[in-house]
C-alpha cells in the first residue's frame, strides 16, 4: 500500500515540474548565498572605512595616520570621495567627520586632536596630553573595536620615535634625570631611529605586520555618535528588518488570492463585469499595501510596548518608510502571483526569492557585516532599501527628506513590478 | 464586429450571433455558429461534452476572443459597458467567494456591476429570495450544500438584472429536487421577459425548460427549431421500436446491423414507419434464435434526434 501512495505523490509532483524545480534549487541557492556571505570571511574581515582627522600635524601624528594607512584592514579616509570630473571635496573637520559617521558614510572615524604630539603616549593609562577621539555608529559593534585595536597597534610600530622618546621622558622624570653623557648617547640613538622611521615611510610598500599588542599606548576616548541614547540592542533594526521578510510573504500569500479566484472562475466572472484587469489588479495591490503596512504597525507598536523602541518620536519617518516599503512588497506579491499557475508554485517560488532576497537584503544578517560585494547585491533588492531607510529614521534620527532616496527607489520598484504583473495578466484576459 | 454606440437607436434583439469561429491551436471549438435570441426566449444549446457549447458562452460574454464573426447584445459590441450591463452569466464553475456570506458574495458582485446604496441591497435581497437563500443569508458558501451553492452561483450572475441571461450547465452536480428548485428559477426569469441561453448535455432539461433547441456539435450547430420541429425533421411520423433480447451479444449485434437498427445502452433501436412492422422484427428475430425479453414503442426525443443527425450519443 506504501508504494502506490508514493508512486501517486511522485507522479503528482513530477507533474508540478516549477514545483520540482524548486525543491532542488532551493537549498542549492540558499547554500550558495551563505557560503558567499560567510565562506567569504574565512580568509579575512573585510576592510573597514575610517574618516581620518589630523588637527595635530605633528611628526607623531603624521606617522600614525600613516601607520594606520599602512594596515590592510583598514581604508582611510581624509576627505569625501569625489566624482570624477569634480573638484576635490575639503579635507573631513571634526564635524563634518562627526556627521559622516552619523550619516553612516562609514563607521568609524578618529580625530587626532591638536597637541598630540606633545605626549603621544600615555604609558600606564596616564593621560598628559589630550586623547585621540574614536567616533563610531553603535549599530556596528565590531568595527570601534578593531579600529581602537590596530590604532594601538599602529602606535606601536608606527611611532618607535615617539614611544622612545616618552619613554626616556619618564625615565628622566622618575629616576632623578640622566647624565649630559647619557643625555648626549641616547639623543644619537633617537637620530638613528628617526632615520629609520624616515626610510620605512619612504617605503610604501612596507610591511604592516608586527606585534600586535596593544596596551593603550595611546590614549582614545570612544564615543558612540550614532545610537548613543539607543537601547543597547538594535531592535529598530531587527524590526525593519524581520519586517520586511515577512511583509514579502504575506504580500505573496495575499497576492495568491489572484490565483485562487483564476481556478475557481470567480476571476472570470469578475472580468465579466465592469471590472477590468487593471482595476482588479489595483484593488489588490490597494488591499496589499494597506495589509502589510497594518502589519508593520502592528510589529513597531510591539516593538515599542515590549522592547521599548521610540516609536512615538519616528512617527513620521515611519508612516512614510512603512507605506513605500508596504507599497513596493505589495506590488512584488502582484508579480509573484501573475508569474505563477498554482499555489503550489507560488508557495515554492516566493519562498526562494524572499529567502533569497531577505538574506542578501540584510533582513537575516546585518549587511554592514557582509563583504562589500554582498552589500552592494543588498541593493537589489527591496529588503535592502527599506532597512536603510527604517535605519535612517529610527538609528540616525534622521529627517523625512533624507528618506528621498529610499523613498524613490521603493516607489519606483514597486510601479515596475506593477506594471511588469500588468503585462503578464494578460493571459487571464481573454482565451 | 457590429458596433453601436448609447445614443444610437435601440435595437430590440437581445442577441446576434453571425458566423462565429473561436480556434484553440489547431482545433475549432466554434465553426461558424449563428444564434438569434428574443426576449423571453429560452434557447437550449444541447450538445456532449466538447461540443463548443461553453466556449460559445465565452465568447458571448467576452472572456474569449472570437477569430472571426460577430456578436451583438441589443445592437452593442460584446465587451462594451452596455453589452456587459445587459448580460449576465452563470459559469459551469462554482464562482464564488468561499469565505464569504451568501449576502456578501451577492454583494461583492453587484458592486462590481457598479451597484451600491439601497439599489445594490434590494437587489440582494430580491436575489436571495429568487434563489430561495433567504434563511441561509448570513451563512459562508463552504457550509452550503452543493444545490445552494448552485442557486448562489445563479443569483450571483443575475445580480445585476441582466436581460440577456447565459446558463451554462447550472444543474451540474445537484440532487433532482435542487435541479427542480433550479428550473423554476429559470422560468421565473423567462416569465420576466428575461432571454436565457441555457446549455446542457440532459435532454430532459433541454425539453423542459427551452422553447427552442440548438444542437451542436463539433462547434458546429447542426439543426435548430422547436422540439417538434427538430423531432419532425428527423424523424417526421416515424417512431421508435426498443426491444431487449437474451443471448450471445455478438449474434444479436449482426442481427440488428442486418435490420438496421443500432445498439443503445444494450436494447435494439429500430425507426419505423409503421406500428405493424413491429410483428414482422420479432418474428425475424424468432427465426434467428434470438430470446425476447421485452419490447417497446416510443415517438422520438431530442436523444434520438441527436443521434439521427451526429450518429453519436449525447453523452459520448
Amino acid at each position: 500500500m506504501i508504494v502506490p501512495i508514493v508512486r501517486t505523490a511522485l507522479m503528482a509532483l513530477r507533474r508540478d515540474r516549477p514545483a520540482l524545480a524548486m525543491s532542488f534549487i532551493l537549498p542549492i541557492g540558499f547554500f550558495s548565498i551563505f557560503a558567499v556571505i560567510f565562506g567569504g570571511q574565512r580568509n579575512s574581515t573585510h576592510k573597514i572605512n575610517v574618516i581620518l582627522v589630523d588637527q595635530d600635524r605633528s611628526r607623531s601624528s603624521l606617522e600614525l595616520a600613516r601607520g594606520l594607512e599602512r594596515e590592510d584592514s583598514l581604508v582611510i579616509s581624509t576627505r569625501p570621495s569625489s566624482k570624477e570630473k569634480a573638484a576635490a571635496p575639503p579635507d573631513y573637520t571634526a564635524a563634518t567627520a562627526e556627521a559622516a559617521v552619523k550619516a553612516g558614510d562609514a563607521p568609524v572615524a578618529l580625530i587626532i586632536p591638536a597637541g598630540f604630539g606633545q605626549n603621544p603616549i600615555s604609558f600606564g593609562g596616564n593621560q598628559n596630553g589630550p586623547a585621540i577621539q574614536l567616533l563610531s555608529d553603535a549599530s556596528d559593534m565590531i568595527a570601534p573595536q578593531m579600529v581602537g585595536g590596530l590604532l594601538q597597534k599602529a602606535a606601536m610600530t608606527a611611532m618607535p620615535t615617539a614611544m622612545a622618546e616618552q619613554g626616556m621622558k619618564y625615565t628622566d622624570q622618575y629616576i632623578g634625570g640622566f647624565t649630559p653623557e647619557q643625555r648626549k648617547t641616547m639623543d644619537a640613538n633617537l637620530g638613528y631611529l628617526r632615520n629609520m622611521e624616515t626610510k620605512d615611510n619612504a617605503d610604501s610598500s612596507a610591511s604592516a605586520a608586527g606585534s600586535s599588542g596593544s596596551g593603550g599606548l595611546v590614549a582614545v576616548k570612544m564615543r558612540s555618535v550614532v545610537g548613543e541614547n539607543k537601547n543597547g540592542n538594535m531592535i529598530s533594526f531587527y524590526a525593519a528588518g524581520i519586517g520586511v521578510m515577512f511583509l514579502l510573504f504575506t504580500a505573496s500569500n495575499s497576492a495568491g488570492s489572484l490565483l485562487e479566484e483564476a481556478e475557481s472562475g470567480t476571476l472570470d466572472r469578475v472580468l465579466s463585469s465592469r471590472v477590468t484587469m487593471t482595476t482588479l489588479l489595483a484593488g489588490k495591490l490597494a488591499f496589499n499595501t494597506l495589509l502589510a503596512f497594518a502589519q508593520l504597525v502592528v510589529m513597531f507598536l510591539w516593538a515599542w510596548a515590549v522592547f521599548k523602541l521610540d516609536l512615538f518620536t519616528h512617527i513620521p519617518g515611519f508612516v512614510v518608510m512603512g507605506l513605500c516599503t508596504a507599497f513596493a512588497v505589495a506590488a512584488f506579491g502582484m508579480l509573484l502571483a501573475s508569474i505563477c499557475h498554482t499555489r503550489a508554485q507560488l508557495g515554492a517560488l516566493s519562498t526562494l526569492v524572499i529567502l533569497m532576497m531577505s538574506a542578501i537584503g540584510g533582513s537575516m544578517f546585518p549587511r554592514f557585516l557582509m563583504p562589500p560585494a554582498m552589500q552592494k547585491a543588498g541593493l537589489f533588492t527591496i529588503n535592502g532599501w527599506a532597512i536603510d531607510g527604517f535605519t535612517k529614521v529610527f538609528w540616525r534620527d534622521l529627517p523625512v527628506q533624507d528618506l528621498w532616496q529610499q523613498v524613490s527607489v521603493l516607489l519606483a520598484v514597486g510601479i515596475g513590478l506593477f506594471l511588469i504583473a500588468r503585462r503578464i495578466a494578460r493571459r487571464w484576459e481573454f482565451a | 464586429m457590429k458596433t453601436r454606440s448609447a445614443t444610437q437607436p435601440y435595437d430590440p434583439i437581445p442577441l446576434e450571433v453571425a458566423s462565429l469561429v473561436k480556434r484553440f491551436g489547431q482545433i475549432t471549438a466554434v465553426d461558424g455558429i449563428s444564434i438569434e435570441l428574443r426576449s423571453g426566449e429560452c434557447l437550449g444549446l444541447l450538445g456532449p461534452n466538447g461540443a463548443g457549447k461553453s466556449t460559445l458562452i465565452r465568447c458571448i460574454v467576452g472572456r474569449a476572443l472570437a477569430d472571426a464573426g460577430s456578436i451583438s447584445v441589443f445592437g452593442f459590441t460584446v465587451g462594451t459597458s452596455e453589452a456587459r450591463e445587459a448580460l449576465g452569466w452563470v459559469p459551469q464553475e462554482l464562482a464564488l467567494y468561499p469565505r464569504l456570506t451568501c449576502r456578501e458574495n451577492l454583494g461583492a458582485f453587484g458592486s462590481y456591476h457598479g451597484l451600491s446604496g439601497s439599489k445594490l441591497a434590494q437587489s440582494v435581497a430580491w436575489c436571495l429570495d429568487w434563489a430561495a437563500l433567504g434563511d441561509r443569508a448570513g451563512d459562508l458558501v463552504k457550509n452550503l450544500s452543493g444545490g445552494m451553492k448552485r442557486r448562489l452561483n445563479m443569483a450571483a450572475g443575475i445580480i445585476h438584472r441582466p436581460r440577456v441571461v447565459l446558463l451554462d450547465e447550472p444543474t451540474v452536480g445537484v440532487d433532482p429536487q435542487s435541479r427542480n428548485r433550479i428550473f423554476e428559477m429559470i422560468e421565473a426569469l423567462r416569465a420576466e421577459g428575461t432571454a436565457i441561453i441555457y446549455t446542457t448535455h440532459y435532454m430532459e432539461e433541454a425539453e423542459r425548460l427551452c422553447d427552442r433547441v440548438a444542437i451542436i456539435d463539433h462547434g458546429r450547430i447542426v439543426a435548430q427549431g422547436t422540439n417538434r420541429e427538430l423531432i419532425q425533421s428527423s424523424f417526421a411520423s416515424r417512431s421508435q421500436v426498443l426491444a431487449r433480447f437474451a443471448g450471445p451479444t455478438d449474434e444479436i449485434a449482426a442481427w440488428v446491423e442486418r435490420h438496421e437498427g443500432r445498439l443503445v445502452d444494450g436494447a435494439a433501436e429500430f425507426t419505423i414507419e409503421q406500428s405493424t412492422q413491429i410483428a414482422g422484427l420479432l418474428d425475424d428475430a424468432a427465426k434467428a434464435g434470438l430470446e425476447l425479453v421485452d419490447v417497446s414503442l416510443r415517438r422520438p426525443n431530442l436523444e434520438s434526434v441527436f443521434l439521427h443527425l451526429t450518429g453519436r450519443e449525447l453523452r459520448d
